[in-house]
């Protein structure tokens, strides 16, 4: 049972009480994650009231990938989905301590164990929070909280992995692919009637860039937070070997090297930690996680300047058959089907933008604003520490 | 076990401590007894020369109320070399009597070559004044203790404006003279006859002194790797903070677009103060391990030159037992000038043996008396620094405070 819920990157997620999930509990086994996705609904669609299922990480994307590929949702914005768990940091690591277990003592190496094993926890929790969130942006969404596939998700307690097969025979990942390959150029180049999307085309690529380069600056500041934290392990048990070899007749030394390690220890490594973790979570889990959202956005724009190129084409192509004098009711056809398709293209995406950039908004004031707290609490709690360490170190 | 309420943390440190806390007192009565009024404070690198013939020169301030110097407040013009020279006198006349002497700071040829041939940069900024904080803990440690303090040739470094300059300083480097000192542990080592340790101090002081330098080289390179990753962490912060300044100026809401570059010069603050603290862990904590580990192997030394000392007693015996069985065999030859001279050889090798076990109990009783102050200087050293680096870490997390809650409306401020 995972004790701490860990507050969410995106907000005004599960609400609505006629839907709602959560992940409470997950497996890992060897490699595989195995989460259990836990469903409460009023609906009366689901035949039970309130159930659980066991999922892996494949599942997620087969899900997410049948709804990108539906042309019904062509309008919307798809939630980014979950990135795959990753836990080669410390596996790396862990490995690493088992080669170099013959040159430390035995209580060098059960602290590097029990730090590890809390590493381990802390990509668990992670990956856990993740999943739950694509979720419970699913179910917030008033259209996509109604597909099919996402019902089947939920509910079907059979293992999914026959159907993923089956998916990808059928859809062949054709359309996933086309948007794979978001061709910036045509977006960029199309010619833009729509004040609105001519805005947000310009804003989005930009930031899209910005929020890259971010995230991964953001990542390599919280590796150096916990490189320090993992140094200050190291030394506290390296002054802890240093105190018990001082001579009895000073105990002072003794005393001093003592309460020195323990602070660094306990009070250093744990408050270190601390911040290094709350950084990651509300930092740079918060830029990740709105840079694949603003990928999902683009991938919005992309397809709608795919429909307004095919506007444009069957367009030319109703010229060229009225000059022909061939298939001209077809062809008119056509044209108003893919004038259709872009219009409701542009209706739903003008909505999910602006509803993206309250939202963007929001979380990006809660988590900075939570961020800025914890900062404040973690230096308070050290600032005690410390003084409580000089105050009985200098004799007072 | 939570950290979330200070006082619980607090309070389990004090749990785990509280046996030593009555050992306290015992410090504060031996901290009461000598106090050497003298600082030495190394200012002011100036570059003398140009090329390879360059130099640095440093100010060399003494402020003192003992009576041995002329005045209360004086200074002088020193190079590198004087140090070295410094410190040779000083081992040549007192490390092989058993006096434990602060080694010099060592010789860094790349480091000097840069700073001569004139780069202005960081790098050998920071080479400068890492060479300056060396040699100034090396007097400081030089003249805390009480016989070198006396040394006419110390006394002379500090005082006078004009000094001898010190010549063949290859071999003078404290790792020349170390290197000295360890052939003689070699030699030891290479002896047959194996050293009866009648007292148990020596050998239990020694093994201390073995386990210390482990322990000591150990932590020096874990305190190296901090300051590692925190300069490290520094120019990662520094390059968030442009990225987000960026993406600040890229955002398109307004309370957001600021309280972005907000962050962003927070971040940059924040840089500073990890640079700042990288310093401290740099000088408050890895110097002083390096040091110590330097001076670990002159205490070595000092033991060594006990053995020596031994052996050279030993051999004078030795030596006398041969001329004595000599002695007897002469007389019953008829050889009277030869049994003379051997008479006589055998009067002077007596006087030799005596002065040599008179040598070895000196030497001893000295190194008792030395490990016991060098051991008392120690444990202040390190305590005083702990303080010092954790009040350098109390400044940080106080800055850390100013700047977040100074942020914090500006977070808030976002709708």
């Amino acid at each position: 049972m995972l004790p701490e819920k860990l507050r969410s990157v995106s907000v005004d997620l599960n609400n609505d009480a006629s839907l709602l999930i959560d992940i409470p509990d997950a497996l890992c086994e060897r490699d595989k994650v195995k989460f259990t996705v836990h469903t409460k609904t009023t609906l009366s669609s689901f035949q039970k009231p309130e159930f659980s299922v066991p999922r892996q990480h494949e599942d997620f994307i087969w899900l997410h990938d049948t709804l990108v590929e539906t042309e019904d949702y062509a309008g919307l914005i798809i939630p980014p989905a979950p990135p795959k768990p990753d836990f080669e940091s410390p596996r790396e690591k862990m490995h690493k301590l088992g080669e170099g277990e013959a040159t430390m003592t035995k209580e060098e190496y059960t602290k590097m164990k029990q730090e590890l094993e809390a590493e381990y926890l802390a990509v668990f929790k992670k990956t856990v929070q993740v999943h739950e969130v694509f979720l419970q942006r699913l179910s917030s969404h008033p259209v996509l909280s109604k597909d099919r596939n996402f019902q089947i998700f939920l509910e079907y307690d059979q293992d999914l992995s026959v159907r993923r097969k089956n998916a990808k025979e059928m859809f062949g990942g054709f359309f996933k692919n086309m948007v794979k390959s978001a061709d910036e150029v045509l977006i960029a180049g199309v010619k833009e009637v729509d004040d609105f999307f001519e805005q947000e085309k310009t804003f989005l690529l930009d930031y899209f860039s910005k929020i890259k380069e971010a995230t991964a600056k953001a990542e390599k500041m919280t590796r150096s937070h916990k490189n320090i934290a993992d140094d200050y392990i190291r030394l506290s048990a390296t002054l802890n070997s240093l105190s018990a070899e001082e001579s009895t007749n000073y105990y002072i030394i003794k005393f001093c090297l003592k309460l020195f390690q323990n602070f660094l220890r306990v009070c250093l490594k744990k408050v270190e930690g601390r911040v290094a973790s709350d950084e990651e979570l509300k930092l740079t889990e918060l830029l990740r996680y709105y840079m694949r959202d603003i990928q999902a956005a683009k991938d919005l724009l992309y397809r709608r300047a795919r429909a307004l190129a095919d506007y444009e084409n069957s367009n030319k192509a109703l010229d060229k058959a009225r000059l022909k004098g061939k298939d001209v009711s077809q062809a008119e056809e056509h044209q108003k089907r893919c004038l259709q398709k872009f219009d409701t293209l542009s209706e739903s995406g003008k909505k999910e933008l602006t509803n993206f950039k309250a939202r963007r908004v929001v979380a990006f004031r809660k988590n900075l604003v939570e961020m800025a707290e914890l900062e404040v609490k973690h230096a308070k709690n050290n600032m005690t520490l410390l003084q409580g360490c000089i105050e009985l170190l200098s004799g007072n | 076990m939570s950290c979330d309420a200070p006082t619980h943390c607090f309070i389990r440190i004090i749990e785990i401590s509280l046996p030593f806390c009555r050992f306290f007192l015992q410090i504060e009565e031996e901290e009461g007894g000598d106090s050497f009024d003298i600082h030495i404070s190394v200012s002011d690198p100036e570059k003398v020369g140009d090329g390879m013939n360059a130099y640095m020169a440093y100010k060399v301030t003494t402020k003192t109320s003992v009576a041995l110097f002329r005045q209360r407040d004086f200074s002088v013009k020193r190079r590198f070399s004087d140090f070295l020279g410094l410190h040779s006198k000083l081992a040549s006349k007192y490390l092989h009597i058993g006096y434990i002497v602060p080694p010099a700071p060592e010789k860094s040829i790349v480091g000097m070559t840069k700073v001569k041939v004139g780069k202005e940069d960081q790098s050998s900024n920071e080479f400068v004044e890492r060479r300056r904080s060396a040699l100034e803990r090396y007097l400081m440690r030089t003249v805390k203790h009480p016989i070198l303090l006396k040394d006419p040739d110390v006394l002379q470094f500090l005082e006078s404006s004009e000094l001898p300059r010190a010549v063949n300083t290859q071999a003078l480097s404290s790792a020349g003279i170390l290197r000295m000192v360890n052939k003689a542990a070699e030699a030891v080592n290479k002896m047959t006859i194996k050293m009866n340790e009648s007292d148990a101090w020596f050998e239990e002081k020694q093994q201390h002194f073995e386990n210390l330098d482990a322990q000591l080289r150990k932590l020096h390179a874990s305190v190296e790797c901090l300051v590692c990753h925190r300069k490290e962490l520094s120019v990662n912060t520094a390059q968030f903070a442009k990225s987000a300044a960026m993406l600040g100026n890229s955002e398109d809401h307004t309370a957001l677009s600021r309280a972005l570059s907000q962050l962003a010069e927070v971040e940059e603050k924040i840089d500073q103060l990890h640079q700042d603290q990288a310093n401290a862990d740099f000088y408050l904590f890895s110097e002083l391990l390096g040091d110590y580990v330097r001076l670990i192997s002159a205490v070595k030394g000092v033991f060594d030159q006990r053995m020596k000392t031994w052996q050279k007693w030993q051999d004078s015996q030795m030596l006398l037992q041969k001329k004595r069985e000599a002695e007897a065999k002469l007389q019953f030859t008829n050889k009277p000038d030869k049994l003379q001279q051997t008479k006589d050889e055998i009067k002077e090798l007596e006087g030799r043996v005596q002065q040599g076990e008179r040598d070895f109990e000196q030497i001893s009783k000295t190194i008792r008396k030395e490990v016991s102050r060098f051991e008392k200087d120690r444990v202040k050293d390190f305590k005083m620094s702990i303080v010092k680096y954790l009040e350098s870490l109390v400044q940080t997390q106080q800055q850390l405070i100013k700047y977040w809650e100074a942020f914090l409306p500006e977070a808030k401020a976002i709708s």
